[in-house]
């Protein structure tokens, strides 16, 4: 399922237009420069739970040294933060039915 | 629940601020979003929000292990999980040099 046929089910349980559905998904889930609710949290180092879905946290990842594989030169990796994703309990014990 | 973290009723107060929707309405179509998120992925479905990131049930082989307290090897079974690749958007957006 992509975001388009997320937006066309949200609109047909909700009675909203697609177009309404859509602005609320992207109100959600957008990562555009200071847009997106959860990006938004996400990236002012907070963690954005939702009971029954799950857990949208950073995780950190030291600078390291790497080396270039074609030169084999070597180049400093600086930190960095990813978005990390712990299903809820009760969705992972059912996915794994 | 502590400061750092953003709740479903604070989800929809946001959402309610930035979409003009009643507040009671925004908390029923949060459930509603993440159902149907929900719904995708149990039906075998991948997920895929475009600037945000992929979800997918991935299939795990059955592997030995070990219990690392007593190191007893032990078969751990075939199961399935669910894995979140973000998208190279997102990636970015939490790297950003102001």
């Amino acid at each position: 399922m992509n975001k388009k046929e997320l937006a066309a089910k949200l609109a047909k349980k909700t009675g909203l237009s697609q177009a309404k559905a859509l602005e609320v998904i992207n109100v959600i889930f957008s990562a555009e420069p200071r847009e997106g609710i959860i990006a938004v949290e996400l990236d002012a180092g907070r963690k954005v739970t939702i009971p029954g879905f799950g857990t949208f946290a950073t995780k950190s990842r030291a600078a390291r040294t790497g080396t270039n594989p074609a030169t084999g030169a070597k180049i400093s990796i600086s930190a960095k933060k990813y978005a990390f994703f712990k299903p809820g309990k009760t969705l992972r014990e059912r996915v794994s039915e | 629940m502590s400061a750092d973290t953003l709740t479903k009723a604070r989800l929809a107060e946001r959402v309610h601020d930035s979409v003009g929707l009643s507040k009671k309405e925004s908390a029923e179509i949060i459930d509603d979003v993440f159902d149907l998120m929900r719904g995708a992925l149990l039906h075998d479905e991948k997920l895929k929000i475009t600037g945000f990131g992929n979800w997918i049930v991935r299939d795990k082989a059955a592997r030995r292990g070990r219990n690392p307290q007593t190191n007893d090897s032990i078969i751990i079974a075939r199961r399935r999980v669910l894995s979140f690749k973000p998208s190279p958007v997102l990636r970015v957006a939490l790297n950003a040099k102001e």
